[in-house]
């Protein structure tokens, strides 16, 4: 497997006028899972988006090696389009094997809404749709914005035990919860230290 | 490389030809139409008076409708995260932009050269005009629909960028409207050509200049 890190040095984020946090460096291996924590309007977020590439820091660097797998409050998947067609559409980007995509829909407990327009799905039924895409992007570096969030009491164990065997099969996972996260070795990131 | 391009363009061809809501092709053909058939009643019954002024009428109809699915063609995907996924799979904003631009195309473009039939002969155009304002479609709407899709980008996520959008695209739009219309005059078959130039040039900086425009509304 090739090499899977995130290397974060003297990070700082500003949004708008006001610095986020500031001087956080963290590095995280292949196997690593690190919750960021810290209540609402801390950073969390900006700090996902910064990991991805997706926003600039204001300070400092982040090195990556290996793809990106994001998961934020907007699942990607077309509102007017059935769930299947609108993960069909991932899967030829990705290039997901038919056998994994259905293995995915299966395990979430999606395979028999497949026909149904995204838009009709609930919070948590969406929330387990972009993970489904997640896992068929085969993507080593893991970034969830609240994955837990509008999911049941079954489905969080679910995505625990799913971050958990994408660690434990190498990868690493970066998780943006202001909830308990349960995963063995889980190391946790109070974004109030670095607080500007 | 290939494969994920036509992903792209199957997606948005669901997207912007059949429909969902906005009606797909169907609702821009639809004003199209309705605007060819309220004209005659607006000048009254004259004959000469349509058949001479209705190639303009059909261009105008044309860029109007071209406006009509401006505000679902970018914002969506900036709304729904899209634009990020695709940037994380190296997935650049300039080639999405192109294959909305193409598919933006084909979901207005051939429909209205079709319109153009039922609507040259509500208004009795002759068969040598309805040429000349067919070919001028042809080399025109490719145009518009790069205008349409850079100012969609442009106006993303702006408050009331669906009205902006609409009121930036017709100043810009005045060339190809001159130019085509023009060509239905005596002698201006050349106003063909100069269509087509306007249009290769608004083709070629579009990607660019919707790219940016995506990534600087990710802010």
């Amino acid at each position: 497997m090739q090499e899977v890190k995130i290397a974060i040095r003297e990070l700082a984020c500003r949004r708008g006028d006001r610095l986020l946090f500031r001087g956080l460096s963290m590095d995280l291996n292949a196997g690593q899972a690190v919750q960021v924590a810290g209540g609402n309007g801390i950073g969390k977020s900006s700090l996902l988006r910064i990991v991805a590439g997706l926003a600039p820091a204001f300070a400092g660097t982040v090195e990556r090696a290996g793809a990106i797998g994001l998961v934020d409050e907007r699942p990607a998947l077309d509102p007017t389009r059935s769930l299947g067609d609108a993960l069909a559409f991932w899967q030829a980007i990705d290039g997901t094997a038919p056998d994994e995509a259905r293995a995915a829909l299966e395990r979430l407990g999606l395979a028999d809404l497949t026909d149904v327009p995204v838009r009709y799905l609930s919070t948590g039924q969406k929330k387990r749709a972009a993970l489904a895409r997640l896992i068929g992007q085969n993507a080593p570096l893991w970034l969830l914005d609240e994955p837990l969030n509008g999911l049941d009491v079954h489905a969080v164990a679910l995505t625990e035990t799913i971050v958990r065997e994408h660690c434990a099969g190498g990868g690493i996972a970066l998780v943006a919860s202001h909830q308990p996260f349960a995963l063995p070795g889980l190391r946790s990131l109070a974004l109030a230290d670095y607080a500007a | 490389m290939s494969g994920r391009v036509a992903s792209l363009l199957k997606r948005d061809l669901a997207r912007l030809l059949l429909g969902g809501r906005g009606g797909g092709a169907l609702m821009p053909v639809l004003f199209f139409l309705s605007v060819a058939m309220l004209y005659p009643f607006a000048v009254g019954p004259d004959a000469p008076l349509l058949a001479r002024t209705g190639g303009g009428v059909i261009w105008v109809a044309a860029l109007l409708a071209a406006i009509l699915p401006l505000d679902r063609l970018v914002e969506p995907d900036i709304e729904q995260g899209q634009f990020d996924q695709w940037a994380l799979r190296g997935i650049s904003e300039e080639l999405v932009i192109a294959v909305r631009v193409l598919a933006h195309w084909l979901s207005f473009g051939p429909p209205l050269m079709l319109a153009t039939l039922p609507a040259a002969a509500l208004l009795g155009l002759e068969a040598k005009t309805l040429r000349i304002v067919e070919l001028g479609l042809l080399a025109g709407t490719p145009g518009l629909a790069a205008l349409g899709v850079t100012v969609a980008a442009l106006t993303a996520g702006l408050r009331g960028g669906a009205a902006l959008a609409g009121l930036l695209v017709i100043p810009m739009a005045v060339p190809i409207l001159i130019f085509g219309a023009g060509s239905l005059a005596i002698g201006g078959e050349s106003g063909l050509a100069l269509t087509g130039a306007a249009s290769l040039v608004l083709l070629a900086i579009a990607p660019f200049a919707g790219g940016a425009a995506v990534r600087a509304a990710r802010g």
